[in-house]
This record gives structure tokens, C-alpha cells and sequence, in this order.
């Protein structure tokens, strides 16, 4: 399989403080992966650096065979994200908001491409509604949309459930395993939920302090640390002294 | 009354203001700035009463060229600010948009939102006070032009502080024309202005537009000069913001502005 995310050794310092510090890792195509970390770890940092909104201190990161630094635009072209801390204009309607994504992301046939997306995240009926005035599981659909509106080969994803209740969830869990398995993207998934990342991931990376401190299949970590599920997993390590590995 | 809690909520602000400079800032030179521009005024018209006898027209004249100035400025910082508001920008930055796209489409939507500002008010000056500021003729394009590159500079200087320094920054887009307002010499000519005062107004583009839109509306004569000073210092002003802006870009990518620039 391509990697379509290729990170080599990235560092970001912020002054004396080392946010991250050297990490490598692949993502392939028809991938998911799970980025997890309790707060502080660099989860955010590295997504940022992988969007281009973050200039890495020192490494390299290409996207697609694509060196970042030097392809920004054509990189940003083929991906996308998603965060419940981001929002679309309030004050448009929906459709506004996809249509002006889709001018910004140069989409070809706009009409048809926001009518698959609605159809696929069922906002059919909330086109012509304002953005402000939706539910946050609402909310999240549109997003998606957004995030999808260009087709991206490579979606990074940070807390895509959050605040949803769990049919909701549920549903974008659901959507994004399908999306993933018709269009053969690769995804990273930055999360809290360990029930999320279990059902999505194929493997995962345990971040804290700047560091890739674990990694492996959620199953192999479950067996190797002999915890029941992956969140004692996750609490184990983020709750140790870097003796992993 | 609980002297505890109004104390509590009074720190909560405090510390707002000591943890930002812009803020504090913003406290000291409004007043500095509004006892400036008034001081000037007032002196002006003390000893110039008979200054504008023959033009009645002026003042009104240059209060809406500066309107217009200032309404273009505002209106680009408005642009920026709303993104970090509706916490939209970080979406517009991970857009596969050029940093020449985003400022060009910014300075077109400022253009049309100064307009819709600025032609009702020049349809009203003439019905409600019979001035017209097409008495201007020709050179009343050149002077918008002028003042339409000056604003627009003012706010990609401004943005770049957005950039760089966070929404903190956002009381300084309020008031950069406030600022400048005093050496612009808007309502006055240029020797009002202490001798300091002149060096600095002279490096600025808005003295040359001012004093060229009081010397056609007031000795009805035409000085190009003027008009060739206000361009030459718009071309360095402008190059300088747009140079200041990609500094400021490429910092905020440093600093990671660009990611928590909603918080």
C-alpha cells in the first residue's frame, strides 16, 4: 500500500518548550490511524504541522509524495479537517457555506457535489437553514461536508465526536468507515474515545510529552500491555513514566 | 454586597489588560489621540477665522473623503476580524489559497463595502446642505484612488498584527485612524502642526490628499505635486504592508497564531 502521509522526524520547538519532539510515522492509503495523547501531548501540534499552519522546527513531512513545505497549495488541495474547535460562518445558510468552500477548493461540478454530500450526511433538508442556528450534532454533519467538499485524498479528523450524543456519533463513525472503505483515503484520527478508535483504527499512536511513547494495532496494545481494553491501555501509559517501548 | 466577589470580577478584567499590550495600548491613546486632533482644530479655527469663508463646502468636503478613508480600512479589518469571530479562520488558512488570493479578495470586497458606504452619502450632501463633492472634477478620482490605497494599507498593516499578535490585537484595528488622524491634517493645513509634527505628516500620504482637496475647492487651482506625493508615498506604504504581511504570515506559523487564533 502507498503512504500517502509520510512524517520523518519532526520537532517543534515553541522557544526553550519542545511540543514535539522528533516523531516519525506513515500513514497508507485506506488507513486509518489513531493519534493518542493526553492533553499536552502534541496531537494538536502535529495536525497543525501536517495542515501547514505550523512550521516544524526541524523534519520533513510529505503528503502524497508531496514535500509540504514546498507544495503547500497543491498538498492543501488534496486534504481536509475537521475539529469541533473550528466553525463555519455563522450567519450563511449551508449551502452558502459549501458553495464558497467548494469556489475556495476550485470544485468542478459544485451542484452535484453538494447534493452527494447531502445525501450521503442526510443535511438535505438543511441546506437553506443558518449555519448558526444548527445542533451541534447538525453542526458536525455540515463540517463534514465541508471537509469533504474537495474530495480529499487525506483527512485529519481531531475529536470528530465530540459533544455528539450517540446515535450521532454513531452515524458519523458509521460514515466515515464507509467513505474511507468507497474512496480509499487515509485518515488520521485524533481522539478521546477509545471505543472510536477501537472500531476505526487500524493502528495507533500513543503520544505524551512531545513523544510517540507506544504504537501497534489496538488489539497487539491491549495484549502487550494485558489490559482489558485500549483506554486502560491509554490510562496505563499516560499515566507512567516514559518506561514504554 | 460582597467586596470579595466585586474584587474577583474586577481581577478578572485586570488581568485581562496587564496580560496584553495592545490593550493597554488602546487605554492610553484615545484620549492622547482625541485632545491631539481636537487641540489642533480648535487652535486652527481660533486664529484662522476667516480661513474658509470662501469655501463652505470644505469641511464637509474633507469629512467625507476621510470617511471614506476611514470606512475602507475598517472595513478590510472588519473581513479579517469576522473569520476569527465566526472561528472560521482556521479553515480559510488550510484553503489551498495563496496569500496574494486572500489579500486581493479582501481588498475588492473592501472596495465594494466603502462604496455602498460612501454614495449615499454624497447624493445627501447636495440636497441637504447644496455642496456637491464633484466640484472636485477630475482629480476627485485620483484623491479616492489615493485614499482607497492608504486604507487598504492600513489594514493589511493591522491584519498583520492579527496575525502576529492574536484577536489582542483587535483594538488596534478600531483605532488606527484615529491615530493618524492628527498628522493627516483632515480639518487644517499643514503649518497648524507643531514643526515635529510636520516631519511626520510629510511622510504621510493623507497631508498631500487633504491639502490638494482644500487647494482646488479654496484657490480653485490644480498642484499635481501633490497628487504625485500621495501616490509615491502609497506605492512605499502599501509594498511595505504587503512585505509585513507575509513576515507576519510566516511568523504566525512559527509561533502557531494561525491554530489558536480563535481563543
Amino acid at each position: 500500500m502507498k503512504n500517502l502521509i509520510e512524517v520523518q522526524n519532526i520537532k517543534k520547538n515553541y522557544g526553550k518548550k519542545e511540543a514535539v519532539k522528533g516523531i516519525s510515522f506513515n500513514v497508507e492509503e485506506d488507513e486509518i490511524l489513531g493519534l493518542l495523547g493526553p492533553n499536552g501531548s502534541g496531537k494538536t501540534t502535529t495536525i497543525g504541522m501536517l495542515l501547514g499552519l505550523l512550521q516544524p522546527t526541524s523534519g520533513q513531512i510529505f503528503i502524497n509524495n508531496l514535500k509540504l513545505e514546498e507544495n503547500r497549495i497543491q498538498i492543501l488541495q488534496m486534504i481536509n479537517f475537521i475539529s469541533p474547535y473550528i466553525e463555519l460562518p455563522k450567519k450563511l445558510t449551508v449551502k452558502q457555506n459549501l458553495y464558497v468552500y467548494s469556489k475556495l477548493y476550485k470544485v468542478e461540478n459544485i451542484k452535484e457535489r453538494i447534493e452527494y454530500l447531502s445525501e450521503k450526511l442526510r443535511i438535505g433538508e438543511l441546506l437553506n437553514s443558518i449555519t448558526g442556528e444548527l445542533s451541534s450534532g447538525q453542526k458536525n454533519r455540515v463540517s463534514l461536508a465541508k471537509a469533504l467538499v474537495n474530495e480529499p485524498k487525506v483527512l485529519l479528523l481531531d475529536e470528530p465526536t465530540a459533544s455528539l450524543d450517540p446515535e450521532v456519533g454513531d452515524f458519523v463513525r458509521t460514515f466515515l468507515e464507509e467513505y474511507k472503505k468507497e474512496k480509499k483515503i487515509s485518515i488520521l484520527l485524533a481522539s478521546h474515545n477509545m471505543n472510536e478508535v477501537t472500531r476505526l483504527c487500524k493502528s495507533v499512536l500513543m503520544m505524551k510529552n512531545g513523544e510517540i511513547i507506544d504504537q501497534g494495532k489496538p488489539e497487539d496494545l491491549i495484549t502487550k500491555h494485558g489490559r482489558a481494553n485500549l483506554e486502560e491501555v491509554f490510562l496505563k501509559l499516560s499515566r507512567s513514566k516514559n518506561e514504554f517501548n | 454586597m460582597s467586596l470579595t466577589r466585586i474584587y474577583g470580577l474586577f481581577l478578572r478584567h485586570f488581568y485581562l489588560i496587564t496580560r496584553s499590550f495592545p490593550r493597554i495600548l488602546d487605554l492610553v491613546y484615545w484620549p492622547s489621540i482625541q485632545i491631539t486632533l481636537w487641540g489642533f482644530i480648535s487652535n486652527f479655527f481660533a486664529t484662522h477665522t476667516t480661513y474658509y469663508n470662501n469655501a463652505v463646502g470644505v469641511i464637509l468636503t474633507c469629512a467625507i473623503l476621510y470617511d471614506f478613508l476611514f470606512r475602507t480600512s475598517i472595513g478590510f479589518n472588519m473581513l479579517f476580524l469576522e473569520e476569527i469571530w465566526s472561528r472560521n479562520f482556521t479553515n480559510l488558512f488550510i484553503a489551498p489559497m495563496r496569500i496574494g488570493e486572500i489579500l486581493t479578495s479582501l481588498v475588492i470586497t473592501a472596495l465594494i463595502r466603502s462604496l455602498i458606504g460612501l454614495v449615499p452619502a454624497i447624493l445627501l450632501t447636495s440636497p441637504l446642505f447644496g455642496i456637491s463633492i464633484l466640484d472636485l472634477g477630475i482629480f476627485l478620482f485620483f484623491l479616492f484612488l489615493s485614499l482607497y490605497i492608504f486604507g487598504i494599507t492600513l489594514g493589511i498593516l493591522v491584519s498583520s498584527g492579527l496575525l502576529r499578535f492574536g484577536p489582542s490585537f483587535e483594538n488596534i484595528a478600531w483605532s488606527t485612524m484615529f491615530l493618524l488622524a492628527p498628522f493627516g491634517c483632515i480639518y487644517y493645513p499643514i503649518e497648524t502642526l507643531p514643526e515635529i509634527f510636520q516631519k511626520i505628516a510629510y511622510v504621510l500620504p493623507l497631508v498631500y490628499i487633504f491639502e490638494e482637496a482644500r487647494n482646488i475647492l479654496i484657490n480653485q487651482t490644480v498642484n499635481i505635486e501633490n497628487v504625485y506625493y500621495a501616490f509615491i508615498w502609497n506605492a512605499f506604504y502599501f509594498s511595505l504592508s504587503i512585505a509585513l504581511f507575509y513576515y507576519s504570515f510566516n511568523a504566525a506559523k512559527n509561533k502557531g497564531t494561525l491554530i489558536n487564533m480563535g481563543e
